[in-house]
């Protein structure tokens, strides 16, 4: 059993037919931590947790989560896991109190402490009043809300949840955010999927994935620090002029419209970069403010979900 | 018990599910009520009152005569009295009526000659059931002196067992509970557990320590004992409107309907593992619905179908209990007396119980 590490895998890979949906995935997630998944629909981030947690086979590698053998001994690990769909999966017929029940029951709770429990989570997620309220007829953060207090029910150690704020509001994700930081806190490992870069930033540690490749990891603020790329922001009346004359220059990797202002991305490699584009700009006679910047997690995924072609210069 | 108390979980979620879902339950109690009333009223192999004209071209003491014990049979009913042979075939073809009766001009000679047929009847014989009925007319005696009939030796004397009035319900409502059973049980069971896949219900299922089996078994034995209610509830309606009854043990009736049962449950199970969608769910169990009102023998008589129905017949379990219900409501027959048909529906129970558990893993791959 590794101590440290509450999943570890080696060679995850999964294929589906002719698409390589998850490719040769290295993992190490520590313990008590929040690591996310950070990558576009379709990168394999559901592919992966499901593979984690016994529910599909790899078709290479394999994992050590919680110390138990996946997926051989998968079984065994599920009285041990929490998991969120990404669609909420709980019963829509069934009331808030009765879906709750049902969760104890099925994960053996202890019946003596099965009540305390119970109002004890609805009290946390502010479902007291919904108690008696038929799951199917709540908004969305409530049966975002419910469906974490079944995760958590039977206090899992890790907890895996797949885009668990895609049919949220912005103040219950942060609410939600609230809540995964209280159980990181007491010790509950959490592995997060998400395509929100505000999200991702809350992590402890993340993974970047894309087309089933994981192409970074590391802290949000390593994974900053070590982009490899001159940010440059443009600030520019006409920023679709702007836009054309930056396009043009060979050493830009990535050029990224935000507002007025555009995000400039060039390689470390390129001497003089922030020259470079005045000059340019200057020499089309493009009003332009430009200087370079920090980079944000959103460079962070434009830097390393770049295109061999785009980085040919 | 961890494994028990688990199952017990299930089984008290699909019942609430079961109970909150109005046309679920609707179904519990409404397709028995209404089968048995559309079978029982509606549907009548006995039949009367068919739509009859005559062309009485003779119009003599004699043919008049046979024509009103021609109504007394209440096989017919005459609607209309037209001239000629013609008319009659117009009339028939327009479809309104399925009886022409033609006598002839020279209806009395024929009668004393007895060399040619003195009455033609004809049927429509686009019905089926139609012709048969008819036939019995031909024996109706035709002479001038009814008083002194000629004598009738009847050598052959035929003795309907079980059913000496030939009520039709008699006959129907033993195959009608396998019929019913059949539909009901495969639906609820195809559809309960496609569903919980549709609504991803399953996806969260699986992540919990829940085994296949438990979930299983959870979802199909509390349609059993609605099965066991339906069944209830169509011999209490048979009883006391058709006067239907169960000469044999209800308790070995009980049992019979319980293995029935069970194997469809097991087939419903296989089919919602088989399939997708709620949609398809229904419609593989549409699929077999049908040969199973039409090769169990419940409409017609199983030894008159070609072999290869009778296979096919011999395959689906309704055939087998149909033969159970039938011998133990009406021949007072004990379950001990037909085992074959016994250890099919347990046999076919477990086979398909056991390909439904190997073909649901808790896996999504």
């Amino acid at each position: 059993m590794n101590e440290q590490m509450a999943i570890r895998a080696r060679g995850l890979s999964k294929q589906f037919g002719d698409l390589r949906a998850v490719d040769r995935l290295d993992l190490d997630v520590p313990r008590a931590s929040i690591y996310g998944f950070l990558g576009p629909n379709g990168s394999g981030k559901s592919t992966t947790i499901r593979m984690l947690c016994g529910l599909l086979t790899p078709t290479e590698g394999s994992a050590d989560v919680l110390g138990i053998e996946v997926p051989k001994n998968s079984k065994e690990l599920k009285p041990n896991i929490g998991y969120m769909t990404q669609k909420f999966s709980l019963f829509g017929d069934m009331t808030v109190i009765e879906n709750l029940q049902f969760i104890a029951e099925i994960y053996s709770y202890p019946k003596q402490k099965r009540v305390a429990r119970i109002d004890e989570l609805l009290e946390k997620y502010g479902l007291v009043a919904q108690r008696k309220q038929f799951a199917g007829t709540m908004s969305g953060g409530q049966k975002q809300r419910l469906a974490l207090a079944c995760a958590v029910l039977h206090k899992p150690d890790l907890l895996l949840l797949d885009e668990p704020t895609s049919a949220v509001d912005p103040q219950s994700r942060r609410d939600f955010w609230a809540n995964l930081f209280r159980l990181a806190q007491a010790g509950t490992t959490i592995l997060v999927s998400t395509h929100y870069m505000d999200e991702a930033e809350r992590c402890h540690r993340l993974a970047i994935l894309d087309h089933g490749v994981k192409v970074a990891d590391g802290t949000p603020q390593d994974l900053q620090n070590s982009t490899g790329m001159t940010i440059i922001e443009v600030l520019a009346d006409d920023p679709y002029r702007a836009q054309a004359v930056i396009d043009q220059l060979p050493i830009v990797a990535s050029v990224t419209q935000l507002g007025i202002r555009l995000r400039v991305l060039i390689p470390d490699s390129v001497a003089d970069a922030l020259d470079r584009v005045t000059t340019a700009l200057a020499h089309n006679n493009v009003i332009a403010d430009a200087r370079t910047a920090d980079a944000s997690l959103e460079d962070v995924f434009v830097a390393v979900t770049l295109k061999p072609e785009q980085l040919a210069a | 018990m961890k494994p028990l108390s688990r199952l017990m979980a299930v089984m008290r979620k699909e019942v609430r599910q079961m109970l909150r879902d109005r046309l679920t339950f609707a179904m519990i109690l409404g397709i028995p009520i209404m089968q048995i009333l559309l079978f029982g009223y509606a549907i009548n192999t006995d039949v009367r009152n068919l739509t009859t004209a005559v062309a009485d071209e003779a119009n003599t003491h004699l043919s008049r005569e046979f024509i009103a014990r021609l109504e007394q049979t209440q096989v017919t009913k005459i609607a209309q009295r037209v001239n000629t042979v013609g008319e009659l075939e117009e009339l028939m073809s327009a479809g309104k009526i399925s009886i022409g009766v033609s006598i002839p001009h020279d209806f009395d000679r024929r009668v004393i000659d007895r060399e040619r047929a003195a009455v033609h009847i004809l049927v429509d014989g686009s019905d089926p059931t139609i012709g048969g009925i008819v036939d019995g007319l031909r024996s109706m005696p035709i002479a001038f002196d009814t008083t002194t009939q000629p004598e009738r030796l009847e050598q052959i004397e035929v003795r309907p067992y079980y059913n000496p009035e030939r009520r039709t319900p008699v006959n129907v409502i033993p195959g009608l509970i396998g019929v019913i059973l059949t539909m009901t049980m495969m639906i609820f069971t195809a559809v309960a557990v496609v569903r919980e896949r549709e609504r991803g219900n399953l996806e969260l299922l699986i992540n919990t320590p829940v085994t296949s089996a438990e979930l299983m078994i959870g979802k199909v034995v509390p349609y059993i004992a609605i099965g066991l209610i339906q069944l209830l509830v169509i011999l209490l309606a048979g009883d006391f409107l058709f006067d239907v009854p169960v000469r044999g043990s209800v308790f070995e009736l009980y049992l019979a309907a319980s293995l029935f049962i069970a194997a469809n449950l097991a087939l419903g199970l296989f089919i919602s593992t088989a399939v997708k969608t709620q949609f398809q769910a229904m419609q593989m169990t549409f699929f077999l619905i049908l040969p199973s009102i039409l090769l169990s023998g419940f409409v017609f008589p199983f030894d008159g179908m070609p072999v290869f129905a009778q296979y096919l017949g011999e395959a689906l379990p309704i055939t087998h209990f149909i033969r159970l219900s039938r011998g133990i409501m009406l021949r007072e027959a004990g379950l001990g007396d037909m085992p074959g048909a016994l250890i099919y529906l347990a046999t076919f129970s477990v086979v398909a119980i056991t390909a439904a558990a190997l073909r649901f893993s808790k896996r999504l791959d």
